[in-house]
């Protein structure tokens, strides 16, 4: 390679360069732009809305009140029972979805007949509208013609007088029981493009050494799974811990099933406090980002390392 | 030019599963023990006995409604009239159209350039501003709506379709870029070096070779961002009051039946029969392409 030629690729790939990095800022910032302007603006009012207290009388009528509409939030039961309903709903739903979806990755990751069908099947109830999920679990469980109490009362077995959806305990069982049905086959497909990528190899030196299936299972499988779990963990917590439609369609907040972004739209909407509504819903964001920055601290690892594997 | 994907595709289809031949795959499991069975039809019937309750339920009505029978004795399509018969549930149709066709265009063309950027383009921060993104999705949307409640009443968007569009973009929005910046990647670098080495700036590099490409996989993300724009549920609920903007899944939670005396749950039921219908036929025949969305972004970090 002759000096001249090198001196005339210098420039050209310097031009390059920076012509690229000058699309790239130009590509990016109408979006960013436009995320500014849907998410960041709203929730600086939102902090801005949250220090004031608004007349329901008398529209416009406002005064500065600092932070009073969160330490009145926070010195209330109902926030804190808000809260623990929504981190119940949060542990109970994600833990089974976590289990039945690795379970329903296993069994879609096996050759049998079928197959196709059974994925089909599962992806369906993760398409249909969370409200009509909520509908069809309210079918299931009504006191009257719900399958669970008819078939209660048929075989003669107790509980078919429970009010399912009346009652503390059972209402929030319901809700997450909708909540898995929905989303576990989401579980299913992390996990199951995470079985996917597990060389044949690694199976066949575990069987070669002796080690028996559950031993392959817990010894291999899931370790090598774990990132696509805690994936699949993380998407799961940060969507289930702003959950709304169930509990709006089923109990309306009922029956110990009132959740964080629940009370803050009943605040808002249904009693007109615009303050304390949106006091609540800063603390709800607060609640979830908290989340997801313990996340990030504990599994951040995890991740960056399933990321650098695939690259 | 689509040969190359075309292949890649075909590789990728035919190499994992030879379906019809009886040997194994893994861990020599040709034959399924019992017990496995037993899981697939548990599976299959948690999935499925639900679906098949809430049509029961809306075949049913007056005093079948209430006498519990596995099998509807008398099946009518009367609470399928009332939901015909029912002005409001065809304007939620129409609103809950609009709403997520505009929001998916319009999400869909801001993020084809910010995430060809972010997946291909040199530049400074790009894994600070991923996680930005990332992290706009997991906000709770009672944060968005809250405030958009006051300001809409304010300045007279409240109860309107676009007052409904622009928050949805806020999730719509990051949802595409992070699905289409997975996609973008996975086209072989060499085509844009091949199209730079033949004297094409970046951005016609972009428009007239790797946006032709990434064709599969806009299609992708349009379905995904359609569906979690006609699933979302607070805003919609929050944003608007009248059956003029209320979409869909609104207008099924606040149902009401012909008369006060009527049990709703018969039309209730069949509104979100009716409801889910296309969207089982949109599973059903984009099937891999939605699982190739769900997963894309996921696996590949």
């Amino acid at each position: 390679m002759t000096s001249t030629q090198k001196l005339a690729e210098r420039p050209r790939t310097f031009v390059y360069d920076r012509a690229e990095r000058r699309l790239a800022v130009r590509m990016v910032a109408p979006s960013l732009i436009l995320m500014f302007l849907v998410a960041a603006v709203p929730i600086g009012y939102a902090i801005w809305l949250s220090l004031h207290q608004y007349s329901v009388r008398q529209a416009g009528l406002s005064r500065f009140v600092g932070l009073d509409n969160y330490l009145d939030a926070l010195s209330s039961g109902a926030w804190w029972s808000a809260f623990g309903q929504t981190f119940t709903f949060t542990a109970a739903s994600v833990s089974l979805e976590l289990v039945l979806g690795t379970a329903m990755a296993l069994l879609l990751n096996m050759t049998f007949r079928g197959r196709g069908l059974l994925r089909t099947l599962v992806l369906l109830p993760y398409a249909i509208l969370t409200v009509v999920s909520a509908i069809t679990w309210q079918t299931m469980f009504e006191p009257t013609l719900g399958l669970v109490t008819t078939v209660l009362r048929g075989l003669g077995l107790p509980g078919g007088d429970i009010v399912w959806l009346g009652e503390s305990g059972y209402a929030m069982a319901v809700i997450v029981l909708a909540d898995v049905w929905k989303t576990a086959p989401f579980v299913a497909l992390l996990v199951l493009a995470g079985l996917q990528v597990i060389p044949d190899e690694v199976y066949e030196a575990a069987e070669l050494d002796g080690s028996t299936k559950w031993t392959t299972f817990v010894n291999i499988t899931l370790p090598l799974l774990k990132p696509a779990i805690v994936l699949a963990a993380i998407f799961r917590t940060m969507d289930a811990l702003r959950v709304f439609d169930l509990p709006f369609v089923l109990t309306r907040g009922a029956n110990g099933t009132e959740s964080m972004s629940m009370l803050a739209y009943t605040e808002l909407r249904e009693n007109r406090l615009v303050g304390e509504g949106s006091a609540l819903s800063i603390l709800t964001f607060l609640t979830v980002m908290a989340v997801s920055v313990i996340y990030i601290r504990f599994a951040g690892g995890n991740i960056r390392a399933a990321a650098q594997e695939k690259q | 030019m689509s040969t190359v994907l075309d292949e890649r595709r075909a590789a990728a289809q035919a190499s994992p599963r030879p379906r019809l031949t009886r040997k194994p795959l893994r861990r020599g499991e040709s034959r399924l023990h019992p017990l496995t069975w037993f899981f697939v039809l548990a599976v299959m019937a948690f999935s499925l006995v639900p679906f098949y309750w809430l049509i029961n339920t809306s075949l049913k009505a007056g005093a079948s409604l209430g006498a519990g029978e596995l099998f509807p004795s008398q099946p009518t399509l009367d609470n399928y009239l009332v939901v015909f018969r029912n002005p409001d549930f065809f304007l939620a149709l129409r609103n809950s159209v609009i709403i997520a066709v505009v929001t998916t265009a319009v999400a869909l063309v801001f993020a084809s350039f910010a995430a060809y950027a972010l997946a291909r383009l040199k530049m400074k921060r790009k894994a600070l501003l991923l996680t930005l993104i990332l992290s706009v999705t997991t906000f709770p949307a009672i944060a968005i709506a809250a405030p958009m409640f006051s300001i809409w009443r304010e300045i007279g968007l409240y109860d309107t379709l676009i007052g409904l569009i622009i928050p949805k973009l806020t999730f719509a929005l990051p949802l595409a870029i992070y699905t289409l910046t997975s996609f973008f990647r996975e086209i072989p670098k060499e085509l844009e070096e091949s199209a730079y080495i033949d004297g094409a700036s970046p951005f016609l590099a972009f428009r007239k070779v790797i946006l032709p490409l990434a064709v599969p996989g806009l299609a992708t993300t349009a379905i995904l961002v359609f569906i979690s724009v006609w699933n979302e549920f607070l805003l919609a609920v929050t944003l608007t009051t009248s059956p003029e903007s209320r979409p869909v899944p609104v207008a099924i939670a606040f149902f009401n039946g012909t008369s006060e005396y009527d049990q709703p749950i018969g039309a209730i039921s069949a509104a979100s029969v009716l409801i889910t219908i296309p969207l089982v036929i949109l599973v059903l025949v984009c099937q891999k392409r939605i699982v190739a969305g769900m997963t894309a972004g996921a696996v590949k970090g």
